[in-house]
């Protein structure tokens, strides 16, 4: 699949659940409630995925071409059967990417103007 | 769990046959995890909140994409789009603007306070209501003191008053009232107050409460008019309050009211009938209870009063008091408005099924891509729905510059305001009317598109499938054929009952004259020397304006006016005056009969000499005389009317005083100096009647200029042309027949349009056929009668119920057809010429293609 910067650029800024989405999926496939778990873990128990957000936000970003399913299955005393797995695409991982940076610009600027960041 | 796979069901289906699994699987580990009833029970909370919100969501995310693809292909096909469109906007019109109007005279509650208490009751023969009459004040106060049934009871009399001291004199329309009439409407003056008893046992100075719209007009809204004294008739009067804009009684003419006086009120002549009475239910008694008491007071009342016949009762809702005939207009509109919809929602469906063929593959490829029936459903239905409310839109606009039209159908005797309006209670009936629209001409196609799915193969030719789908589409294109017969022989009934009416002889030669009314007011005017002298110096002038060849005065115009009807006792028999037959009564000055164009057959005209110390002469109508004195000379003879003996000078040509539908009286005309001092003053002669030669512009500022010079404060009023009171008598028929008659247009061409849709259908889907046949020889003439047999067919399909409906609907509304047969012939056969011409019209193109169709080109195509 080919994309332009236009393409991804058209997606920025992403919803948060979105993005929470593709950085759970940016080192290993997982399925849906793996995915809550892991945000929940990683955000210390502060973002909790509603099964509905979840499903919406991976409908419309396997439309958007962020993520896809996959047929590769984890080994199978691990696999749920019932369960679908998703994968982040290239696509999924440049825009991820781009969102991250353009996040971590934010943060230089505020920075610049000697906005208090480090926590109290 | 149960319950949570419930919920689910708020999700778009799709979504849910997706997810629905994964997310039942989650809700399942969620509730594991979470031990003790009360985090269990925040559980549940917060799920429900999330699906509610997440489906909405998903729902809107569906829509979203829907409208979008909707605007897509709509872009792509705008003529289409502009049809469906336009043809919405003409069905959702037209049934808005019916609707508004049928909603405001026929539905709407009146404007007072629990109306549907409120009945009015009429003098009638045994009960029936065709044969009412109004009631006399003897009648009434006998009701009024027997009955139970009603809370309160109140009468009037419509009689119009000359205002005096306001710039230049007018005459007004006003009600006369006792005093409990008002309070029985439940309506609140807006400054001051209502009559009270004390008031009428007084017989207090006249008091006087006025209408919104003469205290903004005459009085220009003056805060401080109650108490102010006003000068009506050339009596003085006090005015002590003023109603609320929106209130009318007893229709909306009237401009003031008045107080009844202590004579009127115990009036004891039992034949005397002019009051309108008016009673409200005490809260739970019906109208069948209240006419069930009443009928047994009348029956007593019968029994004192033997000579009257038509002491009966008839108790009717004040909801129901407006005429068959204006209830069969209003209804015979909204039925059509119907048939219109009903034929545009047709031609969409059909519309849309052509397309939804033409779009198969696509839609075949879309499935192919993982589009599930339900989807492909809702996206058909929401182009439909698009289509509905871009028509319901632009059909709004469509009714609100129609309406105006439709005002005259508003009748002039309910107590309502004259024009109707585009109000939240009718556009919530066209967003209504569109949504159902939508859907009756969105569901088929989206049924059959997801239909379509079980059909095999992408490559298969569009032949393939056709028979199922074809029938739908021909039922459809019948259905509209039958609808517009229907319309088509209504509005052509109605047409040909107009004409008839709008040719009927009045007897009397409408053109160049012009009339007015200057209605003389007692006591100014209470001797006849005196109203003489007023009429010899107004016509005197009148005669003298250039153009004028005639002018004279009458009691009152045929048409415009139908009472005076006075019972006729010839001389040698002795008759009691409920035994006798009437005739209408007119006082005239000398020459109206020239002035009106109504011929003489015999004798001479009443002149200025026929006075009371002459023998009192009348000129009767030719079925007057022959009727009383067949196969004799009228002139001589003498009869009593209605109480002095009249010798008969002259005869002239019969006039139809009620109108071309009604039946009239004979006439007799009375010299205007023949009347006892204070008699009958009600009827002397107030409407001048002028035949000119010059427009009435230039006549009416001559003559305001006469009548000021002769009596400055004499009110100049009524200023109408006969043509215009003789169109009125059919004007709202002729509103209604030309709007009928525009709706049969439209439908006409709706079918049309409907039936070249379908048969062009068959041709390009029988294609292969043809091209097959005139291979194997079949001759040109051949595949034309092919084609045309199949227009002709859907066209007899639909004609042949269309009629038998079209001559139900014609006796639903005979009362409307004057006398024109519900199975008119004419009409009848009009309508099949009709018909005939919009099958070959719609059968046309189709049928030259297919005569066009070249074999080898046919299987190329299908190959």
């Amino acid at each position: 699949m080919t994309y332009s910067t236009a393409d991804i650029d058209a997606l920025l800024p992403l919803p948060p659940a979105t993005f929470h989405i593709l950085v759970a999926l940016a080192k290993e496939d997982r399925h849906g409630y793996a995915v809550i778990l892991d945000v929940e873990q990683r955000t210390g128990g502060e973002l909790r995925l509603s099964a509905g957000t979840l499903y919406r936000s991976i409908q419309r970003m396997l439309e958007q071409g962020l993520i896809r399913e996959t047929r590769d299955r984890p080994a199978p005393e691990l696999d749920d059967e019932r369960r679908r797995y998703y994968r982040i695409t290239p696509f999924g991982t440049a825009v991820a990417g781009a969102e991250a940076r353009r996040m971590s610009e934010l943060v230089r600027m505020a920075r610049a103007q000697g906005l208090v960041l480090s926590k109290a | 769990m149960r319950f949570y796979s419930a919920l689910l069901h708020l999700y778009p289906a799709s979504f849910r046959g997706e997810y629905g699994g994964e997310m039942r699987a989650i809700f399942g580990a969620r509730l594991r995890e979470t031990p003790g009833a009360l985090a269990r029970l925040g559980l549940w909370i917060q799920t429900i909140a999330d699906v509610a919100i997440n489906a909405a969501a998903a729902h809107w995310d569906i829509l979203r994409q829907d409208l979008r693809y909707t605007a897509r292909t709509l872009a792509r096909s705008p003529g289409f789009a502009l049809t469906a469109i336009l043809v919405t906007a003409l069905g959702i019109g037209a049934n808005t603007a019916a609707f508004s109007v049928a909603d405001f005279v026929l539905l709407r509650a009146l404007p007072y306070a629990e109306a549907e208490r409120l009945v009015k009751l009429w003098q009638a023969r045994d009960g029936n209501r065709r044969a009412t009459n109004q009631v006399s004040p003897l009648v009434y106060r006998e009701w009024k003191t027997s009955s139970r049934s009603f809370e309160a009871m109140g009468a009037s009399y419509s009689n119009a008053v000359n205002l005096v001291g306001q710039g230049d004199p007018q005459r007004l329309e006003s009600s006369v009232v006792t005093h409990d009439l008002l309070p029985i409407l439940g309506v609140q003056p807006v400054l001051g107050r209502l009559f009270t008893a004390a008031e009428e046992a007084e017989g207090a100075a006249g008091p006087v409460v006025l209408s919104y719209g003469v205290w903004q007009t005459q009085f220009g809204g003056d805060p401080s008019i109650v108490g102010r004294q006003i000068v009506l008739d050339g009596n003085p009067r006090i005015v002590i309050g003023v109603m609320p804009r929106e209130f009318r009684f007893p229709n909306r003419e009237v401009a003031l009211w008045r107080l009844m006086g202590a004579t009127e009120q115990s009036d004891d002549d039992v034949t005397n009938t002019y009051w309108e009475v008016i009673a409200r239910l005490r809260p739970g008694v019906t109208r069948e209870q209240a006419t069930a008491e009443m009928d047994l007071i009348s029956r007593r009342l019968q029994e004192r009063y033997d000579e009257q016949e038509d002491i009966g009762v008839f108790v009717n809702r004040l909801q129901d008091e407006l005429s068959t005939q204006s209830r069969l207009l209003l209804l015979a509109l909204c039925g059509a408005a119907a048939c219109v919809l009903l034929i545009a929602c047709a031609n969409l469906a059909n519309l849309l099924l052509a397309r939804a063929l033409a779009r198969r593959k696509e839609i075949l490829v879309r499935t192919a891509l993982g589009a599930g029936r339900e989807r492909l459903v809702r996206q058909s239905m929401t182009e439909s729905l698009v289509l509905a409310a871009l028509g319901g839109a632009l059909g709004v606009a469509v009714a609100y510059v129609a309406l105006p039209l439709l005002t005259t159908l508003v009748p002039t005797t309910l107590p309502i305001s004259g024009s109707p309006s585009i109000d939240p209670r009718v556009l919530a009936f066209a967003a209504l009317l569109t949504a159902v629209t939508g859907i009756a001409f969105g569901v088929l196609p989206a049924w059959r598109s997801a239909g379509q799915l079980d059909l095999t193969g992408l490559g298969h030719g569009t032949r393939a499938g056709g028979g199922r789908r074809e029938r739908a589409r021909s039922a459809l294109v019948i259905a509209e054929v039958m609808a517009s017969v229907v319309l088509l022989i209504s509005a052509g009934l109605l047409m040909r009952a107009l004409l008839r009416l709008q040719s009927v002889d009045h007897g009397f030669k409408a053109e160049s004259v012009l009339t007015l009314r200057t209605a003389l007011t007692t006591p100014r005017y209470d001797t006849v020397a005196h109203r003489a002298v007023f009429y010899r110096d107004v016509l005197g002038g009148v005669r003298t304006i250039p153009g004028v060849s005639s002018a004279a005065y009458i009691t009152s115009l045929p048409i415009a006016a139908r009472g005076g009807i006075w019972p006729v006792i010839p001389e040698g028999q002795s008759l009691t005056r409920a035994q006798a037959q009437t005739a209408s009564s007119r006082f005239v000055t000398p020459d109206y009969f020239t002035s009106m164009g109504i011929p003489f057959r015999r004798g001479r005209d009443v002149s200025d000499t026929d006075e009371t110390n002459q023998p009192w002469v009348a000129v009767v109508s030719e079925s007057f005389a022959k009727h009383y004195w067949p196969g004799e000379d009228a002139i001589g003879k003498r009869f009593r009317f209605p109480d002095s003996l009249r010798t008969v000078v002259g005869v002239v040509g019969d006039v139809r005083m009620r109108g071309p539908e009604q039946a009239s009286e004979p006439q007799v005309y009375l010299a205007y100096k023949q009347v006892l001092d204070g008699q009958s003053t009600f009827y002397s002669p107030k409407d001048l009647v002028i035949r000119s030669t010059v427009p009435a512009t230039t006549v009416v500022p001559a003559v305001r200029r006469i009548v000021q010079r002769v009596d400055p404060q004499q009110p100049v009023s009524s200023i109408r042309t006969m043509p215009a009171i003789v169109a009125e008598v059919t004007a709202a028929r002729s509103v209604q027949v030309r709007v009928l008659l525009a709706f049969a247009a439209i439908a006409f061409l709706l079918a049309a349009i409907g039936i070249h849709g379908l048969l062009s259908f068959t041709v390009s889907s029988r294609q292969h056929e043809i091209g097959i046949r005139m291979a194997l020889g079949a001759q040109r003439g051949e595949i034309v009668r092919l084609i045309m047999r199949q227009g002709i067919v859907l066209a007899a399909a639909g004609v042949v119920p269309g009629i038998a409906i079209a001559y139900a609907a014609g006796r639903g509304m005979q009362s409307l057809l004057a006398g024109v047969q519900p199975a008119d012939p004419v009409t009848f056969a009009a309508a099949g010429v009709l018909c005939l011409a919009m099958t070959l019209l719609g059968s046309l193109l189709p049928t030259l293609r297919a005569a066009r169709v070249d074999p080898a080109t046919a299987f190329r195509a299908e190959a």
